[in-house]
């Protein structure tokens, strides 16, 4: 009894502050979606914001391109990050700076990483500057759109770059978890290495792996300042609508911000069942 | 085998350092106009502007630092005794607990500030840097507790025991016993709390409403204006704190340690 009291009181200011400022702030965004503000004299709740957003081209077509963003980033970045983490695993020439690399990118902002990748693949930016060199291309206007267009290849290139670390980290913290090389052992035993990484590394890392995507997916799906800065004008992702439509000078358009922002509450809610599913039984404690 | 070992390490050391490139070189760039491969003329012109009064530079990077670290004091404060309860007991509900404490840290910040805001409004604490520390602590306290939670899980509560068994005050276990146990712990947890809070941008933007203007907020307009030369300045001040941080725990930090997973959002 004396246990619970003291558990109770080292978790309340946490569970306080979160209570208050996360699920607050969530549950106001809800209210006012639905035009519920009877503070300010709105007492008449309505779906109006929902309705307009279903009946806006504009919202399905950003709407689309958000999970693209999402779903391309996340599954390049999860091929790449399992392959990362295996050649990290093994010992080669250059693996400490590698290794170096990847714990410091997680520390640089995303920001810094969309500028940089702006400054490399832009019309006039490095690529497109040593295409000239070499006489591929005349004009700025010849290299490909890579920033600004519509297939978000910025927006994507800087997620990879980004998320291909922070998979690799935790797939490697599994990996060192597992502590045994099982699938050396399987080898050894005559799998070949497609047999032994399918049937036996495979089914091991996959709950952290998973796991990892879950909250990659989550944050490309949500994040805004990388569609803002290398996003096309037209559409654009859904984060980037809410936070416009929320400053926009016609105050009539913030509920329809607030309804987008939980729709992409919603749609990440959903991968916190992704990541605890994932991680159901695994590594507690 | 090896050999295709050999190529993919380079390509992604390439690929990992590619994109910090141009910005070091825009930081010295003088004249640089395409389609030159390197500056036209180098200069330290974009550094002595970035670090002169007018640019405001050296006022948001203290700014910037004083909000992380508030958020980070706050944080550590509130985070350790939780991350104590999860870490060393088990009890009903605590798969709630833990999930309430998940959510923050994949639901977005977009999702949360623009109905905080409108609350923040009404409580005059929109514009101010109070009401930025307060947003920024949505995702930087779940990240703390769950990294004190890892390493409670790994402290053996025992020699509390013992210590109070030989007559030692709550006060004095907590500080030669618990405190010099944990510590690391909360110094690793602490300074990648920091850098949360240091690279938040959208939550700065809807709470402090262009007001407080942080680091990226800054370079973002520098970006935008075409500045290309002051943003690789600011940018490289802007990853210092990361690079310091990483080399004074990298040898805290193994593929094992909960500071790096989790963290990054």
């Amino acid at each position: 009894m004396q246990d619970r009291l003291k558990i109770a009181l080292l978790l309340a200011p946490a569970l306080i502050v979160i209570l208050v400022l996360f699920f607050g702030g969530l549950g106001v965004g809800l209210l006012r979606s639905f035009n519920y503000m009877p503070v300010i004299g709105l007492n008449d709740p309505n779906l109006d914001a929902y309705r307009s957003l279903l009946s806006s081209p504009e919202v399905y077509r950003s709407f689309g391109l958000t999970l693209y963003i999402a779903t391309t980033s996340t599954v390049i970045a999860t091929v790449l990050a399992v392959a990362t983490a295996l050649l990290l695993r093994r010992s080669f020439p250059g693996r400490a700076v590698a290794s170096f690399l990847v714990q410091l990118n997680l520390t640089i902002p995303h920001l810094v990483g969309g500028i940089g990748i702006l400054y490399l693949f832009s019309q006039s930016g490095s690529f497109a500057r040593l295409a000239h060199e070499y006489a591929v291309i005349a004009k700025p206007a010849d290299f490909p759109a890579l920033i600004f267009d519509p297939y978000a290849i910025g927006v994507i290139l800087t997620y990879v770059w980004k998320e291909v670390p922070f998979i690799t980290v935790i797939t490697l913290a599994t990996l060192q978890a597992l502590g045994d090389d099982h699938e050396t052992i399987a080898r050894t035993l005559g799998a070949t290495w497609g047999q032994a990484f399918r049937h036996v590394l495979l089914p091991q890392i996959m709950p952290g792996v998973l796991a990892a995507s879950a909250i990659v997916f989550a944050f490309t799906f949500g994040a805004y300042e990388i569609p803002a800065l290398l996003g096309a004008s037209h559409p654009q992702a859904l984060p980037v609508i809410a936070y416009r439509s929320f400053t926009d000078a016609d105050l009539a358009a913030r509920p329809q911000a607030l309804a987008l922002a939980m729709l992409i509450a919603l749609i990440s809610g959903l991968m916190i069942v992704v990541y605890s599913r994932a991680l159901r039984g695994k590594g507690r404690g | 085998m090896a050999r295709l070992r050999r190529v993919s390490a380079v390509l992604l050391i390439i690929w990992l350092i590619l994109p910090l490139i141009p910005l070091a070189i825009w930081s010295f760039a003088g004249v640089w106009r395409y389609p030159n491969l390197l500056p036209q003329i180098w200069s330290y012109r974009p550094w002595s502007f970035a670090l002169s009064d007018q640019s405001g530079v050296l006022s948001s990077l203290a700014l910037t630092a004083g909000i992380a670290l508030a958020v980070t004091l706050i944080s550590v404060v509130i985070g350790v005794p939780a991350g104590r309860a999860l870490g060393l007991y088990t009890f009903r509900g605590k798969a709630l607990v833990e999930l309430i404490i998940l959510a923050p840290i994949i639901v977005p910040g977009i999702a949360v500030a623009l109905g905080l805001q409108t609350v923040f409004i009404g409580l005059g604490l929109n514009n101010t840097v109070t009401g930025v520390v307060l947003v920024h602590l949505i995702p930087t306290l779940p990240y703390m507790v769950l990294v004190m939670a890892a390493v409670f899980a790994a402290y053996d509560p025992l020699a509390e025991d013992q210590a109070r068994s030989l007559g030692a005050s709550p006060a004095q276990v907590f500080r030669h016993v618990t405190l010099p146990a944990v510590l690391p712990g909360i110094v690793v947890g602490a300074m990648f709390t920091f850098l949360v809070s240091w690279g938040q941008y959208i939550l700065t933007l809807t709470i402090g409403g262009g007001r407080v203007q942080t680091l990226p907020l800054i370079m973002f307009q520098f970006v935008v204006s075409g500045r290309n030369d002051i943003t690789g300045a600011i940018a490289m001040i802007y990853i210092l704190p990361g690079v310091l941080i990483l080399i004074l725990t990298a040898r805290h930090l193994t593929g094992r340690s909960a500071a790096l997973t989790g963290f990054g959002r």
